[in-house]
């Protein structure tokens, strides 16, 4: 048993960390602020850099990776916030012509909210009626769709790995802002309430990357609702701590927290809810 | 990322199972929680009879009489027992997860030879005077004296909520060799020293917890006089002698205790399924939850030992991260508890009424959750010390 990443696995996930930067870093991040729209050239390049085709065997010209490769370079792309439709894009390549290479955006109806429903090429399962909402997440378009849930247990997953990566950044955010920002004369990281919420922010994030890790490891649906459960938990409480770590500038938009907050909160509604993977777990009891 | 084990790994988890299972019907049955002497005589048994199978110190190094499992190993060892309904290390818990790891790390040829077989044999029972009036959380504060004298330490102060003093025959004793001042910052000038609990000057008296039990003791001690060969480590280093205990008792103590919680979970459900308290969505839900937070903690588990392993350290700060949790999540599930049974979770005969208070000592015990988040915030995050 070596449950800690091989170094192939850290590899992968350094490659995609530096593509993230060179092509998604925060400027990028900002202007999509500004300009909403999903990036076609961005969306190539992933499509280059084999995320969509991750798990496809290489028989049918994919990179022939598993659930853990995957989870790993989903974690990447919540820490940077990478906008579109990534699971249901990433989960059509092979089955819709086009994803695999990042040619085509795919989006699927995965319930009552269907995301990028403009902007995607395909659309999986039934969005006729679909109205659109202000979206509280600038970076996510959304509709309204009568769709019902059918949460297959990679999308779930996928979702958590998201949801990892955010939890994990936030954390990241809060304790770089805590000791730099000074108040009372030192840096308000040296204070015990401060540090308390940092800490419970990594201890959160901690239990559910053992808790992603390990689904991904397993493909067990009772752990993959488990790992939602927790990530979904970690990433949104998490950005709610991180926004109060950084005080009143947390509470304004050129702060990057609450895009984080809100992204957290599409995710948690998409794919399976809290109260859905609560259930799945009962169930198996 | 693997978390399959490996053929040598399984062929150790199927001949534990068997002698398990074999085993366990030999044991005399299980003592009144209130009566100290049995509990110690079955908790000595328990250990005689891994002693023999060869399972006593499974994962202390060779040099020190143990097995020199690895990690992993440990890891099945806790999770059979747990499943097999084992007993828990109980009153040789300080002796084999805290004093003897310490001894064999740090003591000397002769002082583990004196030492470590007994604790391994349950023959001698340690307790950890660490916690005093004064000093419990903040440990480096603790005042208790020894002052040299010839061959001979001269001890004198108080220790609280020491676990076991009343049939302990050693207790792994902080004391300070050089008072705090300017000069010495309180974190040094303390020694770590063996002290006899049938030495002259010690009095024992037992504190009742909360649960009605007597748990843990106060310890008095009226210049009593212990042999200088009993300091393990160097005069003034105590400070860095117990640090490598706690990291101990953080990486490793509660582990074999998530596999309970989980089963404790399980016949939860069963129960609240019988009375139709399943029925209740909300209570449903929230045992549902409780069953990812029990698997995550074990997963953790995984997760920190395989780490451990890769570095072939000691249990590191991740232990930290696991305490906090865990701590809390076992009084949730008490709480969760106290929401399927209703008024009988008021019943002192009802098997959980004791855990869940028993549980409200995790929190507390072994650095409270208050210094566990320090120590995640400024060794981990690297955050600034303060206040």
């Amino acid at each position: 048993m070596d449950f800690q990443p091989t170094k192939d696995q850290q590899a992968l996930r350094a490659g995609m960390r530096d593509l993230l930067a060179a092509r998604f870093d925060r400027q990028a991040l900002r202007a999509a602020v500004e300009r909403p729209g999903l990036d076609r050239a961005l969306w190539q390049a992933l499509g280059d850099a084999g995320f969509f085709a991750l798990r496809l065997p290489e028989s049918a010209g994919g990179v022939g990776l598993g659930l853990p490769e995957a989870v790993l370079v989903f974690e990447e792309a919540g820490r940077a916030l990478l906008t579109g439709p990534l699971v249901a894009t990433h989960l059509a390549a092979g089955s819709v012509a086009g994803a695999a290479s990042g040619e085509s955006v795919v989006t699927r109806v995965d319930g009552p909210l269907v995301a990028w429903l403009e902007e995607a090429d395909h659309v999986q399962g039934d969005a006729s009626g679909a109205r659109a909402m202000r979206s509280v997440d600038p970076l996510t378009p959304l509709h309204r769709s009568r769709g019902t849930r059918t949460p297959e247990p990679e999308a779930v997953l996928l979702a958590a790995a998201e949801q990892l990566g955010s939890a994990g950044r936030c954390t990241e955010l809060a304790v770089q802002h805590a000791k730099q920002r000074e108040q009372f004369g030192r840096p308000i990281g040296a204070f015990q309430a401060v540090k308390h919420l940092c800490a419970d922010m990594l201890v959160r994030t901690e239990v559910a990357r053992a808790a992603v890790y390990a689904a991904a490891v397993t493909e067990d649906p009772y752990e993959i609702a488990g790992a939602k459960l927790l990530a979904d938990q970690a990433a949104v409480r998490g950005a709610r701590d991180c926004l109060q770590a950084h005080g009143g500038m947390g509470f304004t938009w050129e702060a990057d927290v609450h895009l984080h907050l809100k992204r957290a909160w599409v995710r948690a509604e998409q794919w399976q809810t809290a109260d859905e993977a609560a259930e799945v777990l009962a169930s198996a009891l | 990322m693997d978390l399959t084990y490996t053929e040598e790994e399984e062929a150790f988890r199927a001949r534990l199972r068997q002698w398990l299972a074999a085993s366990l019907p030999e044991l005399p049955p299980r003592p009144d929680p209130l009566d100290w002497p049995a509990r110690r005589a079955y908790d000595t048994a328990w250990q005689r009879m891994l002693y023999d199978a060869g399972y006593a110190g499974l994962h202390w190094p060779e040099a020190a009489g143990g097995r020199g499992a690895t990690p992993t190993q440990h890891l099945i060892y806790l999770e059979e027992t747990e499943k097999a309904g084992a007993p828990y290390v109980g009153a040789n818990f300080v002796g084999l997860l805290h004093a003897g790891p310490t001894i064999a790390a740090e003591g000397t040829p002769e002082q583990r030879a004196r030492w470590l077989p007994p604790v391994l044999r349950g023959e001698e029972i340690w307790c950890q005077g660490f916690s005093e009036p004064d000093a419990g959380s903040d440990l480096a504060a603790l005042r208790t004296r020894a002052v040299r004298d010839g061959d001979d330490y001269v001890v004198t102060g108080s220790k609280i909520w020491t676990s076991h003093a009343e049939v302990a025959d050693w207790c792994e004793l902080l004391v300070r060799t050089e008072p705090i001042s300017e000069a010495v910052p309180k974190h040094r000038g303390i020694t770590w020293l063996a002290l006899p609990m049938d030495a002259p000057g010690v009095t024992v008296r037992p504190l009742r917890t909360l649960a009605g039990s007597t748990e843990f003791a106060e310890v008095f001690l009226d210049e009593v006089r212990v042999p200088a060969a009993n300091r393990v480590g160097a005069e003034n280093d105590g400070w860095r002698v117990t640090m490598v205990t706690l990291s101990f008792e953080r990486g490793t103590a509660f582990v074999g205790e998530v596999v309970a919680c989980r089963r404790t979970l399980a016949e939860l459900a069963a129960v609240a399924k019988e009375t139709g308290r399943w029925d209740d969505g909300a209570v449903r839900r929230q045992l549902g939850w409780l069953n990812a937070e029990f698997t995550a903690l074990w997963r953790l588990t995984q997760w920190n030992v395989s780490e451990s392993e890769r570095t072939g350290g000691v249990p590191g700060t991740g232990g930290s991260v696991f305490k906090l949790r865990y701590s809390h999540a076992r009084q949730e599930l008490y709480d969760t508890a106290a929401r399927v049974l209703g008024p009988d979770s008021l019943d002192l005969d009802r098997d959980w009424t004791l855990d869940k208070l028993s549980s409200l000592s995790y929190t507390i015990a072994a650095g409270t959750s208050q210094i566990q988040r320090n120590i995640v915030a400024e060794r981990i995050l690297g955050l600034p010390k303060g206040r």
